[in-house]
């Protein structure tokens, strides 16, 4: 073998060893998110009762005296997540099913950029639109509404997720073979029936997998609610008024300077591993069904 | 689910042909045309209504911001430090803390990503290890910003000693636009044609040296459309910079990476969240500036995307 050749062999050797150290670092990261959330949750438990923390339900870990019952956090998320829900999903399938079904091309073209700035504005966009925008309009709607409450920063979050609802639902629509529809309007369906009979029900999965994944992403959004719905962890169905996300409290925390023995420093941990544990769950189920659709449409049809 | 099963079940208002004897013969689907092509238009009507409102809002959010910060958008404004008072405050702090951080994070996530997208892509054979991670990537992509904020605060302020530095900050955003370089980068190497690489091993190539020299120069647009994406996101991101802590008032230009920082988006947010309506008005000023790179950042992948289809030669 010749100088140039073992080189050229070192050369190749080198870059598949430095390539695979590369793709090892996503594996650690996932590793280190767990160790550190989990390592400070566990040094947060050693202070307080598991039994506090999920059977009590009153929040207050900066003034004295301290409570740590999480489910005021929980519901003000749920709260956010459940509203931004019911305005984000339908204006998202809605937006899928027309740029798929109705839209002329050039329309369904113009569309996708719009769509696309729309993904790329940062959430602290949003939170200042809520604020400046959202906020006083519904105080002219409902005047005992308070300055943060949950439903501005719902709406917001709301908007927020149409852009990934609808890329995904689009992607699912998009999956659906043309013969199966065509066979549905040769039988004289109308498009009307074809959409809710045929095309929803045969996407259903990716449909549903979108849906997941831009809950997912509401409960974890941080900025807007921040911003938009105060920081008063308070156990509440109401809309009207100020309440505080996980999030947001974790925002709260690390604003002010903390020493990283206190217990506020754990406490973010705790939070957060709760939030992660929902995020998770949620992501983990949105790709098991993207993978079986996956599956059932390349065994399936074709 | 089963799709022929889904397909069988009969629409509601489909006749039962043993049932309803006067329809025979005029089809199955034929009666009751009017109310059935009416139950189309509305639905069109409604979608097409949901598309023009969401195109509305986001109108309105861009006008809404221009009304507000148009005024104080001056040359002061972009050369000023932020400041007790709105009317002297400027983003200089911010935009040069944006600026430092991006390159930064650049300079550690695009080759790792990339990196990461060869291996899986390029060298990886087809085995459980491998679905793994790409399980893992994806699950990457869906852990809220927050949470790498906390891993960051943890790993690179605290455990390695960085401290609130530029240095963090860009490890944390790093670590946080990695899965989407990366998911990007794999799909433009999925789009090479086999026939190019084919093409370089018949003439002798190593692999490494047919990724070089030819995979990665084909895949090229798609990895760059991804990677500016991913720093356009990096530019907006707030939350775990806030973790890491980045400062919201800060009154020089940060001269290396272990300086502190604050960035637009944080500054923004230290505005907005002030009681005076003044400095709303400069938080809308910053949101215009923000957008702006942001905008021109998306023009940019969209052009590039546009070439690289159009310099396609396969």
């Amino acid at each position: 073998m010749t100088a140039h050749n073992l080189a050229v062999k070192a050369q190749e050797q080198a870059a598949k060893i430095i390539l695979a150290a590369f793709a090892l670092i996503s594996v650690l990261t996932t590793i280190g998110i767990i160790f550190t959330l989990s390592s400070e949750t566990l040094a947060f438990f050693s202070e307080v009762s598991l039994r506090e923390f999920f059977l009590t339900s009153e929040w207050s870990p900066l003034l004295d005296p301290r409570h740590f019952g999480i489910w005021p956090l929980i519901s003000g998320t749920f709260l956010i997540t459940f509203g931004a829900g019911i305005i984000g999903l339908p204006l998202g399938i809605l937006i899928a099913i027309y740029l798929n079904e109705f839209a002329p091309k050039s329309v369904a073209k113009a569309v996708k950029p719009i769509m696309e700035i729309l993904a790329g504005v940062p959430t602290i966009v949003y939170g200042f639109f809520a604020i400046t925008v959202v906020t006083p309009f519904l105080r002219t709607l409902v005047p005992d509404i308070e300055v943060f409450n949950a439903l501005s920063g719902a709406i917001v979050v709301g908007i927020m997720i149409v852009p990934m609802v609808s890329s995904l639902c689009d992607d699912a629509i998009k999956g659906v073979p043309n013969a199966i529809k065509d066979a549905g309007y040769a039988l004289g369906a109308t498009k009307f029936e074809i959409i809710t009979h045929i095309t929803i029900p045969a996407a259903s999965s990716g449909i549903l997998a979108a849906f997941i994944l831009a809950l997912s992403r509401a409960l974890g959004e941080t900025m807007a609610v921040t911003l938009a719905a105060g920081s008063t962890p308070k156990l509440t169905l109401s809309f009207f008024e100020s309440i505080q996300t996980m999030t947001a409290y974790i925002v709260q925390v690390s604003m002010g300077d903390i020493p990283h023995t206190s217990i506020e420093y754990k406490s973010i941990f705790a939070v957060g591993s709760v939030l992660f544990v929902f995020t998770f769950g949620f992501n983990i189920v949105a790709n098991l069904i993207i993978k079986r659709m996956r599956r059932m449409w390349t065994s399936e049809i074709s | 689910m089963d799709i022929r099963n889904q397909l069988k079940r009969q629409p509601k208002d489909s006749v039962d042909m043993k049932k309803e004897q006067p329809n025979i013969g005029t089809g199955v689907w034929s009666h009751n045309r009017g109310m059935r092509n009416f139950k189309s238009h509305a639905l069109h009507f409604v979608a097409l209504g949901s598309t023009v409102a969401i195109c509305l809002v986001l109108l309105y959010l861009g006008w809404s911001m221009f009304e507000k910060g148009y005024d104080n958008l001056s040359f002061e404004f972009l050369n000023n430090f932020s400041s007790r008072s709105a009317a002297r405050s400027g983003i200089k702090a911010g935009i040069y803390g944006s600026f430092y951080l991006a390159g930064l994070t650049a300079f550690f996530a695009i080759p790792l990503g990339i990196g990461t997208a060869v291996f899986l892509e390029e060298y990886m054979p087809e085995n459980r290890t491998k679905k793994i991670i790409d399980i893992n990537i994806a699950n990457l992509a869906g852990i809220p910003s927050i949470i790498y904020g906390m891993l960051g605060m943890a790993l690179f302020v605290r455990t390695l000693g960085f401290g609130g530095s530029i240095l963090s900050g860009a490890l944390t955003m790093s670590l946080l636009i990695l899965p989407v370089i990366v998911v990007a980068s794999r799909e433009a190497l999925k789009n090479v044609p086999a026939s190019i690489r084919h093409a370089a091993y018949a003439l002798g190539a190593e692999r490494w040296q047919t990724i070089r020299a030819h995979v990665l120069p084909a895949a090229s647009p798609g990895i760059m459309t991804g990677i500016i994406l991913a720093m356009a996101r990096a530019l907006g991101e707030t939350a775990p910079l806030i973790l890491v802590g980045a400062v919201t008032y800060i009154a020089f230009v940060p001269a290396g990476p272990m300086d502190s920082f604050t960035v637009m988006p944080l500054q923004i947010y230290n505005w907005t969240s002030r009681p005076q309506e003044a400095f709303q008005s400069i938080a809308a000023s910053g949101i215009i500036v923000l957008m702006g790179l942001i905008l021109v950042s998306n023009a940019l992948a969209v052009f590039i995307r546009y070439r690289g289809e159009k310099l396609k030669k396969w």
